[in-house]
Parts: structure tokens; C-alpha cells; sequence
């Protein structure tokens, strides 16, 4: 039994891709399962958790509530394109590190996304509006704590590397 | 969990979508922003076999001001709507509903239309429509026609939208003179379904008197529940503590709420009163 399959062109971190899906394949299983781009995570499949949250033409979107054949012609951002130029964590990425901002992981991926996502608009952000920004993401080791430092800790940091 | 197979289409404009609408009736499904139908299709509570996707269609994008009416395309995202200075100058209101609205990544997705046509009773859009009367525009593919919000809701998830039907705007309604509005919530988080939510918009005269007032309670009833009993009640008096305490005490006589895992029925309607009388008391602060 073989399903219809639809044209799909998009944009993954800077690259191209171009490939045949079937109009119920989700975006989320898209880039894991085909493209192998395993950092984005699956929990709840249903829209509820965020740990699939990639960025869609920019804005943070759950790639379980998209179908890989709408993004026709979008540019996506996973997490594999926040890391810097020559594969190293990018400046988010060690601050989640430096503030014990992570567990078991699961939910990371998609919290760095969001927290990308806020310090882009919002370069100074106050714990209000981080805690707003990762609303949208369960985490069920952290308690969040440590994730809101590790956002300021960033703004911080790339505020200095602005000046 | 994988949603059944279906056929896709991207539609390129409104009459190709309300044609496929005509031709495959209830065995298609529009979609837009998909932050509610994805979801349901996930869990096989529904499953279309043809998706009209309407997402890319410029005609429902739009938003403007047209004569005493905010004009919102039902296409238009939740997030352009809370960055929209026109929404947020004329009419303030809905943007203090969406900040109950999901989260970030869902309201870069989700629709104005949507939640409106989705129906959820605890949803904030469709009860903001039901407090201001908007007006819904309907297209088929024979024409458009219009139909109140308060006459749309029947159910949870239930409207009087017809198979072939797409809805193509929202025209909210702009009061004029000293306008103040509110909008509270109680979920279980922020973000989550409201147990009970409530939403006023109050205009008073030079006197401090109330000119008109409207009020509705989410959550609490099968659909969004606008109560213009207590329009009726607060016409002409002064938004004082007394008139509020009447307000929020009719509220609770108005509406029979049922319980669940969640709240009891009591409890659904304490909350109701609380926050009708939080929303009065905010939206009177406003409006000075």
C-alpha cells in the first residue's frame, strides 16, 4: 500500500532540500525522520508539550501542528542551526550549560529555539517576558529556574559582545 | 499518533477553496492555522479525507478599519493582531485576549477565524466576538453572506457554519466615546483552557454613568456566553461597588455551568462572579 506523495522544497538551516512526502507526514517527523535531524524532539505530538518548537521563516512554531507539505517553500531554523559557524554551541547553548539549565535534555532543544527566538525581538528581556517566551515548553526536571538564568545569562553576554 | 491519510490542496484563492468545499461537502476540511485541527486529526477525532489548506490566501489577511468595524481577515494570524497598532489603538480588547491565547509558538500559527470556527467554549476569540456582536462574513461559492456571533455557537464545536462554508472575516464592532475594556481568566496554567473566563467592555458618559457595557463569561456554558442582561442592568448607573456586586451577583443566576474532572459546577460559577466583577471594575478603571 502506497500513499500519495507531494513535492516539497524548503529550506533547512541554509540548505536546500527537495523531497516527496505524504501530506500527513508532520513537519517534526519531516526533519528527523528524513532529513535525520534528530535534535528536534517529539513529546506529546499533539501541540501541548513545545519540545518540537523549531523556528518557521523566523517565528517559533511546534512542528508537530504543521504538515511537512505546508511548508512549501518556508525557511526553518532547528536547533543544528543555532550552533556556531564551526559546530561549537552557540553563546545560548553554553549558558544553558553554565546555569545547569538542563536535565535529562528533552526539552532543551526546543527551549533554546524559544529563548533564540525572544532574545532576536528582544535582546533585554526581563524574567517576565522570559518566562512568557518559554511558557509554551514543558520541562519537567528543571523547575524552570535555571532556564530563565540561563536566558539572562545570555542576554547578558551578547549584550557585551554587541558593544 | 499519525493523522489518516487525506488529500492535500493549497488553495491559490477563496473560490478554489469554496469550490472543493462544494464538491467534497463534509468529507473536507479547511485548514489555517491548525493549532486545533492538527491536533484533533492527530488523535483521529477527525478525520477529513480532503484538506483545503487556505493559508497562503492574501483575500483572508487583511485587516482594516472600515467605517465603526475592526475587519479582520479570518486568515489573519493571532500574532498579527497583538503587534496590529490599528487593533490595539481602536480596539484594545482583543489584544488582552490573546494574551490568554496558547503560547508564543501557537499564536504564530493560529488564526483569528480559526478559533472562532474551532468553537471552543473556554476559547477567548469566540467570546470577545459574542461580547461585541460581531459580525461573521460567510463565503460559499454562490456569495457571502452575514451572521451575528451571538447566533453563531450552538455547542462545543458546534456552529452554524454549513460544509460548503468558509468564513472569510470578522467585523468587530468600534464603540466610540470613553471606552474601557478587560479580560480575566482562570486556568489551571497560563496558556491552558480557561475553567472560566470573562470579558467586558464598558463606555461611560462625562458623569462617570455607564452608556452601555458588555459582558460575557467562557468556559462556564456549552458556548461562549454573552450577557446582555447585564448591559440591561448597568445602563445608566455609575460603575460603583454596589452596581458591580449586582452585575457579578445576576452573572451567577445566568449561567448553569456543568463540572468536571477540572472544577465542580460551584466553583465554575464562583469563578464567574469573581471575575465578572474583576473585568467591571478594570474595564470602568479603563475607560476613565
Amino acid at each position: 500500500m502506497s500513499e500519495k506523495l507531494y513535492p516539497l522544497k524548503l529550506t533547512v538551516n541554509g540548505k536546500q532540500h527537495e523531497a516527496q512526502v505524504p501530506s500527513r507526514q508532520t513537519l517534526v517527523d519531516f526533519l528527523r525522520d528524513t532529513l535525520r535531524l534528530t535534535g528536534t524532539h517529539v513529546g506529546c505530538e499533539h501541540g501541548i508539550c513545545g519540545a518540537c518548537s523549531i523556528l518557521l521563516d523566523g517565528e517559533p512554531v511546534r512542528s508537530c501542528l504543521i504538515y511537512a507539505v505546508q511548508a512549501e517553500g518556508c525557511s526553518v531554523t532547528t536547533i543544528e542551526g543555532l550552533s556556531l559557524p564551526d559546530g561549537t554551541p552557540g553563546p545560548l547553548q553554553d549558558a544553558f550549560c553554565e546555569t545547569h539549565a538542563l536535565q535529562c535534555g528533552y526539552c532543551t532543544p526546543a527551549m533554546i529555539v524559544a529563548s533564540h527566538a525572544l532574545l532576536e525581538s528582544n535582546p533585554t528581556p526581563s524574567e517576565a517576558e522570559i518566562r512568557d517566551a518559554i511558557g509554551g515548553n514543558l520541562c519537567r526536571c528543571t523547575g524552570y529556574q535555571q532556564i530563565v538564568e540561563a536566558v539572562q545569562l545570555a542576554a547578558g553576554k551578547l549584550a557585551k559582545g554587541a558593544k | 499518533m499519525k493523522a489518516a491519510p487525506f488529500e492535500y490542496t493549497r488553495s491559490a484563492t477563496l473560490a478554489e477553496a469554496c469550490a472543493l468545499l462544494a464538491e467534497h461537502g463534509a468529507d473536507a476540511k479547511l485548514i489555517a492555522g491548525g493549532q486545533s485541527l492538527v491536533p484533533m486529526m492527530a488523535m483521529r477525532l477527525a478525520r477529513p479525507a480532503f484538506l483545503v489548506d487556505i493559508n497562503r490566501l492574501d483575500e483572508l489577511k487583511h485587516v482594516a478599519i472600515d467605517g465603526d468595524a475592526l475587519v479582520v481577515g479570518a486568515a489573519v494570524r493571532q500574532c498579527v493582531i497583538e503587534r496590529d497598532a490599528r487593533a490595539r489603538e481602536r480596539l484594545p480588547l482583543l489584544g488582552k485576549a490573546l494574551k490568554w491565547v496558547g503560547h508564543v509558538q501557537t499564536r504564530n500559527r493560529g488564526t483569528v477565524g480559526g478559533s472562532i470556527v474551532h468553537a471552543d467554549p473556554s476559547a477567548e476569540i469566540p467570546l470577545v466576538a459574542c461580547v461585541l456582536d460581531a459580525t461573521l462574513v460567510l463565503r460559499d461559492s454562490s456569495g457571502a453572506s452575514d451572521l451575528p456571533a451571538r447566533e453563531f455557537f450552538f455547542a462545543p464545536m458546534i456552529t452554524a457554519i454549513a460544509p460548503e462554508q468558509c468564513l472569510a472575516e470578522i467585523r468587530f464592532p468600534l464603540w466610540g466615546g470613553k471606552v474601557g475594556s478587560a479580560f480575566e481568566e482562570v486556568s489551571i496554567r497560563h496558556g491552558d483552557f480557561a475553567l472560566v473566563s470573562a470579558c467586558a467592555q464598558v463606555e461611560v458618559n462625562a458623569e462617570g454613568k455607564c452608556v452601555r457595557a458588555a459582558l460575557g463569561i467562557g468556559g462556564a456554558s456549552p458556548f461562549p456566553h454573552a450577557l446582555p442582561e447585564i448591559g440591561e442592568l448597568l445602563a445608566g448607573k455609575r460603575l460603583d461597588d454596589a452596581s458591580i456586586a449586582a452585575a457579578s451577583e445576576a452573572v451567577g443566576d445566568l449561567i448553569d455551568p456543568d463540572g468536571d474532572l477540572h472544577a465542580t459546577a460551584d466553583y465554575r460559577r464562583h469563578l464567574a462572579r469573581v471575575l465578572a466583577a474583576r473585568v467591571l471594575r478594570a474595564a470602568a478603571e479603563d475607560a476613565k
